[in-house]
């Protein structure tokens, strides 16, 4: 297959969500089953293209680029800058490929579910709509070879994030959710479009292929080093947002209110690793200095969410939690350099955490419906401690869970296993050239947490006694629609797609295919080099594996010892550290820091403004006001006696010699002949005379 | 009366110019006369064709005894066309004026006065 062929073909895969979007939006009510089955077909054909392109990219062209460029704007000559034109395009490298795959997997996957899921949904068309715009959107920032259309996909995704967490607005706190989520998201875009203007200011390109160029060449931004780390950390904001890294990470819990597939889409496996796919796009644009940035933004991230999880009780809180701090992870592992093994977990992540949402909105859906049945509305059917014994009742849906909860705990045999143990090693490695000792614990810390917390809820969910018999005996499994994605994403979960060996996930085809690239950046200021960095990676390799291995083990022991057998108990633990326990449920205080400090500041703010505008622009408007009036007062004056008074004094004089010539016309028509005849002869006799 | 005509005949180059020029003269003064002490409608339109006819004895007699080609009777008779039509639309006015007005007397209607 050509390489134009292929690129074509990658174009069709972005198209078809965007053809199914515009066609379901405006006619999805009229059509059959209100247009899922439009939006399903366009996303599963998508699929089907998008492994038939990694199939050839990776036999026929496994080390090219392939690239389809076209001029977007031509300015010609603009002053001061030369010829400028700006050039867009789509590429294709091993990275895209495998990402076009993960996106349209999991999104086909999610249409299936949400088929069952949303079943009556009073938006039903339209929430397939924005499943179709977020596939686009997403599709697009795969594919975009330059900043500015994936900017462009970039705010779409948030765009429709938006839209699909506030998909039942009714609800105050879904409505609230999205727009926290739209403008803290927000706030991390100002510093992404920074960035890409510090970028574009120099190179005048948004091309990532002819900045690396320009940077390689000894062309820095404003010809300092400064400002290229700066924009390596302000591109970065862009991640920091949609990849929910702290501080910024208080939107993704929030945007739980939004349906559960969603969840799955856009809150776990795809969108929010845009950020992450934005890295390592940029990675060799990345300093030292903007990689340890990096690195310790994720590591932060990865601890705060996981401790966080440990105390939540909602289900989907815990996997949004767990989601950041898998994100964190992966942040982390580029960060450190480990840049084949962070993308790896991405792809691993995205498989088993959709899994995990998804088994998750199969157990909603159950709760929901038995609740629905006992005409229970008080009762939160996403509470974990309303739950228990769900086993017997959902066999599909627990063990595929089960699947899950080993993978991201990182039991081997499984992808997340291959996956987080790369990173770890990579963090020992960097620990090891950098003598930064904290980063690799915290890695292994958060390890053993995400396997505590992660059995927590199996056990609390599917283990035990169910609380209310009444309501246990109207659980039943969901339907086919639902619990075959749940089985794929299970089978995807497992160590043989990814690597054929067990041990060792840098030996798989991601990793082989996804090398890191080569830095472009001054030597001055890069990190640790692949070679030298590779080599620690491996030396760490059964270190790692081994502590890994031992902290999750250890993490899944403490919480089958308090939660199944009962040996430590939770209560009194949670009583004995009472203000952590607090301080965790309350997810560090953060909403309420960000409550005093960004929202009380800018109603502080809106108070001072709110004064400006009261006295100084009402001043300024009132004193003009006042002006007018004066001036209208004496013009008026003016109108009304000075030039009223010429313009009656005409009409007066012509009235006066009006009446006095009235007198002549006697409306006979005699008289003015006569008259005529006497003026004629009057005339004839003066002309005689003269 | 054979002497008669043989002195008509004799007499006839002596008539000039001037001799029309009175004629017509004679006839315009009496036309204005007529339109302007005459109350009836009916009889000032009479008046009016006598100066109209005044009119046309001066262009015909300037036309003979002045003249090198026919504009003068031309003129007369597109006169004498004219003046039927003004006639007609004249009587046409009369009529509407007697039906609203219930009389022809000119010195009753006036209500363009003011």
């Amino acid at each position: 297959m050509s390489q134009e062929l292929l690129m074509y073909l990658s174009v069709a895969i972005l198209l078809l969500p965007l053809i199914g979007f515009v066609k379901v939006i405006f006619f999805g009510k009229r059509l059959p089953r209100q247009g899922d089955w439009l939006e399903t077909l366009a996303i599963s054909v998508a699929l089907l293209l998008s492994l038939l392109v990694l199939y050839q990219k990776l036999t026929l062209y496994h080390a090219e680029t392939l690239s389809l460029n076209f001029t977007w704007i031509d300015f010609h000559d603009v002053p001061g800058i030369g010829p400028l034109k700006i050039i867009l395009g789509f590429s294709i490298d091993n990275l895209a490929a495998i990402m076009l795959v993960v996106v349209t997997l999991i999104s086909t996957l999610v249409h299936f579910f949400s088929i069952g899921y949303m079943q009556g949904d009073v938006r039903y068309s339209r929430y397939f709509a924005f499943l179709g715009i977020f596939s686009f959107s997403m599709l697009m920032i795969v594919l975009a070879n330059n900043l500015f259309l994936l900017y462009v996909g970039w705010e779409l995704v948030g765009l429709s994030s938006y839209l699909l967490i506030g998909h039942w607005y009714e609800k105050k706190s879904a409505s609230d959710a999205g727009m926290k989520a739209f403008i803290t998201n927000r706030i991390g875009d100002v510093g992404f479009f920074v960035g890409i203007m510090i970028l574009f200011g120099t190179f005048h390109t948004f091309g990532l292929t002819e900045i690396f160029e320009q940077v390689k060449a000894g062309n820095l931004p404003f010809g300092s080093e400064w400002w290229l780390t700066a924009a390596g950390v302000l591109i970065f904001c862009g991640a920091i947002g949609k990849s929910a890294q702290f501080p910024l990470h208080v939107w993704l819990p929030d945007a739980m209110e939004g349906p559960t597939p969603v969840s799955a889409l856009i809150h776990a496996a795809t969108m929010v690793a845009a950020g992450v796919y934005l890295v390592a796009r940029t990675f060799p644009l990345m300093t030292a200095d903007a990689l340890m940035v990096i690195t310790y933004i994720g590591a932060t991230t990865a601890f705060i969410s996981a401790t966080i999880a440990v105390a939540q009780n909602d289900i989907k809180k815990v996997l949004a939690y767990s989601t950041i701090s898998q994100l964190g992870y992966m942040v982390m592992g580029l960060g450190v350099g480990a840049y084949s093994a962070g993308f790896f977990h991405l792809v691993t992540h995205a498989m088993f955490k959709a899994g995990l949402f998804l088994g998750s909105g199969s157990v909603i859906h159950a709760m929901h419906h038995a609740l629905h049945h006992q005409h229970d509305h008080h009762t939160d059917p996403q509470d974990i401690r309303n739950m228990g014994g769900l086993k017997a009742k959902m066999p599909v849906t627990f063990w595929t869970f089960l699947i899950f909860t080993l993978a991201i705990s990182g039991v081997p045999l499984t992808s997340g296993f291959l996956s987080k143990d790369s990173i770890l090693a990579g963090t020992l490695a960097f620990g090891n050239l950098t003598g930064h000792i904290l980063i690799p614990i915290v890695g292994f810390f958060v390890a053993g947490l995400t396997a505590f917390y992660m059995f927590r809820i199996v056990i609390l969910t599917f283990l035990g006694e169910h609380k209310s018999p009444e309501r246990f005996s109207l659980i039943h499994e969901s339907p086919k629609v639902m619990t075959v994605p749940l089985m794929i994403l299970a089978a995807l979960s497992f160590f043989f797609f990814y690597s054929m060996n067990p041990l060792d996930g840098a030996e798989g085809w991601i990793s082989q295919a996804t090398q890191r690239p080569e830095t472009v950046v001054p030597a001055s200021v890069a990190a640790a080099s692949t070679e030298v960095f590779e080599e620690a990676h491996h030396h760490a390799h059964y270190t790692a594996m081994f502590l890994s291995l031992a902290v999750a083990g250890l993490g899944i022991l403490i919480a089958f010892a308090t939660y199944h057998w009962k040996k430590i108990s939770a209560d009194k633990v949670a009583e004995n550290f009472s203000g952590l326990h607090k301080f965790l449920l309350n997810k560090w205080y953060f909403d309420e820091l960000y409550g005093v400090i960004a929202i009380g500041a800018s109603l502080r703010l809106t108070e001072i403004l709110k004064w400006f505008d009261n006295t100084i622009i009402d001043g300024i408007v009132n004193g003009s006001g006042w002006i007018t009036k004066v001036t209208s007062a004496i013009s008026g004056w003016f109108d009304n006696w000075v030039i009223d008074g010429a313009v009656n004094a005409v009409a007066y004089i012509s009235g006066f010699f009006g009446i006095a010539l009235k007198k002549t016309q006697t409306g006979k028509v005699q008289t003015y002949v006569a008259l005529a005849v006497f003026g004629v002869m009057v005339f004839y006799f003066a002309m005689r005379l003269l | 009366m054979e002497t008669f005509f043989a002195e008509f005949i004799r007499w006839l180059p002596k008539v000039g110019l001037s001799h029309f020029l009175i004629v017509s003269a004679i006839l315009f003064a009496l036309g204005i006369y007529g339109i302007s002490t005459r109350r009836n409608a009916i009889m000032v339109l009479m008046g009016v064709e006598l100066v109209l006819n005044a009119a046309n004895i001066n262009f015909v007699a300037f036309s003979r005894y002045g003249g090198v080609n026919f504009d003068g009777q031309v003129a007369a008779i597109f006169v004498i066309i004219l003046a039927a039509a003004e006639a007609a639309v004249a009587l046409a006015i009369v009529l509407n004026i007697y039906q609203r007005f219930q009389t022809v007397n000119v010195d009753e209607i006036s209500t363009m006065k003011e």
